[in-house]
């Protein structure tokens, strides 16, 4: 199954960032030994023209991940037809055991690698590169993570085989399943909805109340880690019952399907954005005692957590318009 | 934010005018660029339009075909199979069907000779699919005989021709009744060709073929849904394969980006020595070159894809029509249904964009580095 387009693409996009990053981590191991920004020394000159090189191929390799990880959901939801039993992105990731861990590994990328974009951003911003050794340690850390969702994509692709019958949403998320995702489903409404907005609620405060008064930022990147989350969870539980207007359908994936006008996209990337960004909050905060970016890493998280509370109003606006507008009613008043 | 965009306007602009100073170089790169997103964005479209138009097609035919096999080779169905299935709780409509393939030795192609049972067609008449009508020259009212595989003589009155719309499924049909399809082919009575079976829910498309093979063990069900699947796999299939052939150019182009890239001119050294002897940080160089080339992409993927778009939709693909979609004397001729589809957008936007990219990075660090005496001595 090697020959389809998209896969070839996705296995480019990772390949070459994998060579890429590997490239650059002989000269992290260098920047990160002998670094001195105090130095007039020629190899310290050496040193900072490179991170220009590898500092912009950094960047590139990272705005590609996060463009993969939707054309990674998108193609697997494309190619359901080509599988017995597959009718969404499900039974594809399910045709063999490393589909739903590519898909994972390829979420944890995104979400660290907006987190080393963030660390990034205000270390080229401050005059003297305070971060420099941070982010190409924090390179050599995520090298491995893109190498193992590499592998982990090879190996799902290579393992594709047509002739698999596999099993789908309705067996994966329905309430008399086994496992994780099947008690979450099995949620009943009411109690999911209150978890599900009291959540938002919490996070778009706390992001909100972070971009005002700069105060409580790890705070406001855990609670939007538990949005993250509780978002999934309201979805698997309700959200998906009300866009499919079938109590029993709790897939996360349909919803991204043409048949209901890609209305997944709609939660989904607002989601991720706000979840990115108030991680980036996270990592941030860290450094906002460097003396040359006291007033840097505030301004820069002030806005991400800007960016995660109009994320996370978004996705509750758009939940609730998407169960307000369906004719499923799963409460009775 | 205002400030961002204001900087990254004047860096446009700025860039469009240092573009425009070097006309001649830039554009041959933008040529190249979109010659080659131009080859890739035709053979995505129009595999994709080619597959939509099967899954069309397919939409209408039964959910399950019965076929018998003998030695395991496609044999006729025999009489008292139609009672033998009898019921199967979900099946809607079962019907015996009557087709087969003449030679006709006048335009050396083959026919499908159809008895409908839907529609009935007059004893002694025939109704044509466009191909064939065009290749024999054929209106209604005209009179056409063939010679059966039996050696006898047939006659038959050209009793309409099958709309254009339909070609792509009616190219080469031929339709007749029941008694003159039987008589030409000296069909044997009571047998079928095969069996067709229509299931209203798709999920128990597969229960129903359980079924059919366990109480006809020498027939092979054909279920809709595979051959819509195969059809998928192998337009994908014949799509990915285009696409490794032409990586090679896909890479003889990223050489060329990065040969373009990294050959400065004295001139274009000496302007960047100026710049940065002027203010410009070496971060500020890089994002000028990296407008740079996100301007040409840009330009290069619109333009390429609207010219695959046009090539695809308005001439039906004449480069790579061979290829992609098959072969067969009585081809049919029909007109691809504009569709863009946003995976392969993504998928070709990946395939050209980020290979450049990928190669300028480096020449245009090179370039950003100089140091501003060296550049303007030199």
């Amino acid at each position: 199954m090697l020959f389809q387009p998209a896969i070839i693409a996705l296995l480019l996009a990772s390949g070459v960032a994998v060579a890429m990053l590997a490239a650059a981590a002989p000269f992290a191991v260098q920047v990160i030994r002998q670094w001195n920004i105090a130095s007039g020394s020629e190899r310290q000159l050496q040193l900072e023209r490179r991170t220009y090189l590898f500092s912009t191929l950094a960047v590139f390799v990272m705005a590609v991940q996060l463009v993969a990880l939707l054309l990674f959901v998108f193609n697997a939801d494309r190619m359901a037809e080509m599988f017995v039993g597959a009718m969404c992105a499900v039974g594809t990731l399910n045709v063999n055991p490393y589909g739903f861990p590519a898909l994972l590994a390829q979420m944890a990328v995104f979400f660290l690698a907006a987190a080393w974009l963030a660390v990034n951003h205000v270390d080229t911003r401050a005059p003297d590169y305070p971060l420099v050794r941070i982010k190409y340690a924090l390179l050599l850390i995520l090298l491995p993570a893109l190498l193992l969702s590499f592998g982990l994509q090879l190996k799902y692709f290579l393992g594709l085989k047509a002739d698999v019958i596999t099993s789908c949403c309705g067996s994966l998320f329905s309430g008399d399943a086994q496992g994780l995702a099947a008690e979450v489903a099995a949620l009943k409404p009411a109690p999911a909805m209150v978890l599900f907005y009291a959540t938002l609620a919490v996070a778009t405060g706390l992001t909100f109340f972070h971009a005002r008064t700069q105060r409580a930022g790890y705070l406001a990147a855990a609670a939007s880690a538990t949005a993250f989350v509780a978002t999934l969870v309201g979805v698997l539980s309700f959200v998906s019952l009300y866009l499919y207007e079938h109590p029993n359908h709790h897939c996360p994936f349909c919803i991204l399907k043409p048949e209901y006008v890609h209305q997944g996209y709609w939660l989904y990337v607002p989601l991720f954005a706000a979840t990115a960004a108030g991680l980036g909050v996270g990592a941030l905060q860290p450094f906002r005692n460097v003396a040359s970016l006291r007033t840097i890493v505030p301004a820069a998280a002030a806005r991400l957590a800007g960016i995660a509370a109009i994320g996370y109003l978004l996705v509750a606006a758009i939940a609730t318009y998407f169960v307000l507008h369906s004719n499923l009613i799963l409460i009775e008043h | 934010m205002n400030a961002w965009i204001e900087k990254q306007r004047h860096l446009i602009d700025f860039t469009l005018a240092s573009l425009a100073r070097r006309r001649t170089k830039n554009l041959g790169l933008l040529l190249v660029y979109t010659l080659l997103v131009f080859v890739l964005a035709s053979v995505a479209l129009y595999t994709h339009a080619l597959r939509q138009e099967a899954a069309q097609v397919l939409k209408q035919s039964p959910e399950i075909v019965l076929q018998r096999m003998v030695a395991g080779r496609h044999d006729l169905i025999p009489p008292g199979y139609l009672e033998k299935i009898g019921r199967i709780r979900g099946v809607q409509a079962i019907e015996g069907r009557l087709w087969g393939y003449y030679y006709d030795p006048v335009v050396k192609a083959n026919y499908t000779f159809m008895a409908p049972v839907a529609e009935a067609v007059r004893p002694g008449t025939l109704v044509v699919g466009p191909a064939v009508a065009r290749s024999r020259g054929l209106a209604p009212g005209n009179t056409i005989s063939f010679r059966a595989y039996s050696g006898k003589l047939f006659a038959f009155t050209v009793a309409g021709v099958l709309p254009h719309a339909s070609e792509l499924v009616s190219a080469d049909l031929v339709l007749m009744s029941e008694a003159d399809f039987r008589a030409f082919f000296e069909y044997p009575a009571g047998h079928h060709t095969d069996i067709a079976l229509s299931v209203a829910n798709p999920q128990e498309v597969r229960n129903v073929a359980a079924k059919l093979a366990a109480a006809l063990p020498d027939s092979r069900p054909i279920l809709r849904e595979e051959v819509l699947r195969t059809y998928a796999s192998i337009f994908d299939w014949r799509e990915g394969i285009v696409l490794a052939l032409l990586s090679a150019a896909i890479f003889a182009f990223a050489i060329l980006a990065w040969e373009k890239a990294s050959g400065l001119s004295a001139e274009e050294k000496r302007e960047i020595g100026i710049l940065k002897a002027i203010g410009w940080e070496t971060g500020d160089v890089i994002k000028m070159k990296l407008w740079e080339g996100g301007l040409i992409s840009l330009s290069a993927f619109l333009l390429g894809f609207v010219a695959a778009y046009i090539q695809v939709f308005r001439f039906g693909a004449p480069l790579f029509e061979p290829v992609l979609k098959g072969w067969a004397v009585l081809y049919p001729r029909f007109e691809l249904v504009p569709a863009i589809d946003g995976l392969q957008v993504a998928t070709l936007f990946f395939f050209t964009v980020f290979p450049y990219m990928a190669a300028v990075l480096v020449p245009i660090w090179r370039a950003a580095i100089t140091d501003p005496d060296a550049a303007m001595r030199s």
